[in-house]
């Protein structure tokens, strides 16, 4: 049997919270009707006392989790290194404001932190002994346009080994994995008004894996590319595909993945990501940790359609369940 | 982001005398999938039909008269220790005189953030055609 448990983000109904639809109670119940009771949390999204959080808070926090099922599994955390207008957080300020966050994320009990892809590992440094204290898991969060082998991931993973922590890691989002050029992005630049003929050329040089810039030269020069087609163009600086079979290789420095995705098929398949080959990656390897749903794609339908966060995560996890039985099964036989 | 969702259109109302309106207000929500501390808004430009009102005109208030008050723009640059919850509704104040012209009219919010880990700011406007 995978160690490969399911759950979902927040950020994923970031819509209907927004809106009032939906509370943070909703989300958890719903979450644990589909067999997904991991929870991740961005305290500066869902709690809107942060950073000030009492013991009484966090109980009821605690009890509302119990009431589902359900129970946390990360915890999202940001750095306002820019709080003061035209200057930048010293280093001490940064350290302690991630300080902040880790005592934070202890006393929820949680023991996984996303941290963002943007903090220095050189600070990150400075909080290990903060975090092996509190046993929390520091995992930067690999985020397109960055990658799995990007230097600057692999100055943090240089870090952990240097330091021979196992507080110190990554923690990959999914959409470092974008196989194909997603159909949201496509029909919402095509509202803006990008032509279908350019806009077909730009999901086939993606397709091909063409690098970025030769594309958003064709598009904005040869073919005197309109602002939203010009704009399609450059949103493939955003889009790698990475290889899933170097998951293995990483594997020891995760234990939270951020599942991304922008939008489902009726028939429970990702259009964009390619989750068929990533999982298999991680059965196969005997990787340990939780799948959380992370949505993206309300931003990009937003203009034309209602949307229904739900929907979209329950058929990710439809998916999640065939890709981890297919990828066991398969791992049996063999 | 959310962009369309900003403006709350219902709560435009006039403020001052009721004879003799010295302003406007209407609620807002926050463009950002998380809340943010005051200090790093950087503009909250408002328009009338396209016409950009002055930036000292406009005050800021997420408390509902519970937090301290209404900000300026310059003074919420400063305050560190406040915070625009995610898909809270806080009221945006404008002076002038008259209050909101009679009638419909294109209400424009734009919002400048800066958002710590991205290189630029993040830029948000929703605009909405209104009357009181």
């Amino acid at each position: 049997m995978s160690k490969i448990e399911r759950g979902v983000s927040l950020y994923s109904f970031q819509e209907e919270m927004f809106l009032g639809r939906m509370s943070v109670e909703d989300v958890v119940a719903f979450a644990a009707s589909i067999g997904a009771p991991g929870i991740e949390i961005l305290p500066e999204q869902n709690m809107p006392t942060f950073p000030n959080i009492t013991d009484a808070q966090l109980g009821e926090w605690q009890d509302m989790l119990a009431r589902h099922g359900a129970h946390f599994t990360c915890y999202d955390m940001f750095l306002d290194t820019k709080l003061r207008k035209g200057e930048v957080l010293s280093d001490e300020e940064q350290v302690e404001s991630i300080r902040r966050d880790l005592v934070l994320c202890n006393r929820l009990g949680i023991r996984n932190m996303r941290v963002l892809i943007f903090v220095r590992p050189d600070i990150l440094e400075k909080c290990v002994p903060y975090a092996e204290q509190l046993d929390v898991h520091m995992g930067v969060e690999v985020h397109a346009p960055w990658h799995l082998e990007h230097a600057w991931i692999l100055s943090t993973i240089d870090v952990a080994d240097r330091l021979g922590t196992r507080h110190l890691g990554i923690l990959p989002d999914m959409g470092v994995f974008m196989k194909h050029y997603p159909p949201e992005f496509r029909a919402r630049f095509e509202r803006q008004g990008a032509r279908p003929e350019i806009a077909q050329f730009i999901v086939d040089q993606h397709e091909q894996k063409i690098m970025c810039e030769y594309t958003i030269y064709e598009v904005a020069v040869k073919m005197g590319g309109n602002k939203a087609e010009i704009a399609m163009a450059e949103t493939l600086r955003h889009a790698p595909y990475a290889n899933p079979r170097r998951i293995k290789d990483y594997a020891p420095y995760f234990r939270h993945i951020q599942a991304k995705f922008y939008g489902m098929t009726q028939d429970c398949t990702d259009p964009t990501i390619a989750y068929d080959e990533v999982i298999p990656e991680l059965v196969k390897c005997g990787w340990e940790g939780t799948l959380s749903s992370e949505y993206e794609g309300n931003r990009w339908i937003q203009d034309v359609e209602e949307v229904d966060s739900r929907e979209q995560v329950r058929r990710q996890h439809v998916m999640f369940e065939n890709l981890i039985a297919k990828a066991e099964s398969r791992l049996e036989i063999a | 982001m959310f962009d369309k969702y900003l403006i709350d259109a219902a709560s435009l109302r006039n403020t001052g005398p009721a004879d003799a309106p010295t302003g406007f207000a209407f609620e807002a929500k926050l463009g950002y999938y998380r809340g943010l501390g005051l200090s790093m808004i950087e503009k909250l430009d408002v328009s009338i039909d396209g016409e950009p009102l002055a930036r000292e005109a406009v005050r800021f208030d997420e408390g509902g008269g519970r937090t301290g008050g209404a900000l300026t723009l310059d003074e919420m640059e400063l305050a560190y220790d406040r915070r625009w919850p995610f898909g809270t509704p806080a009221t945006i104040l404008v002076d002038h005189p008259g209050g909101f012209p009679a009638g419909e009219h294109e209400l424009t919010l734009l919002q400048q953030l800066r958002v710590s880990y991205l290189p630029f700011p993040s830029i948000n406007t929703d605009r909405k055609t209104v009357s009181i």
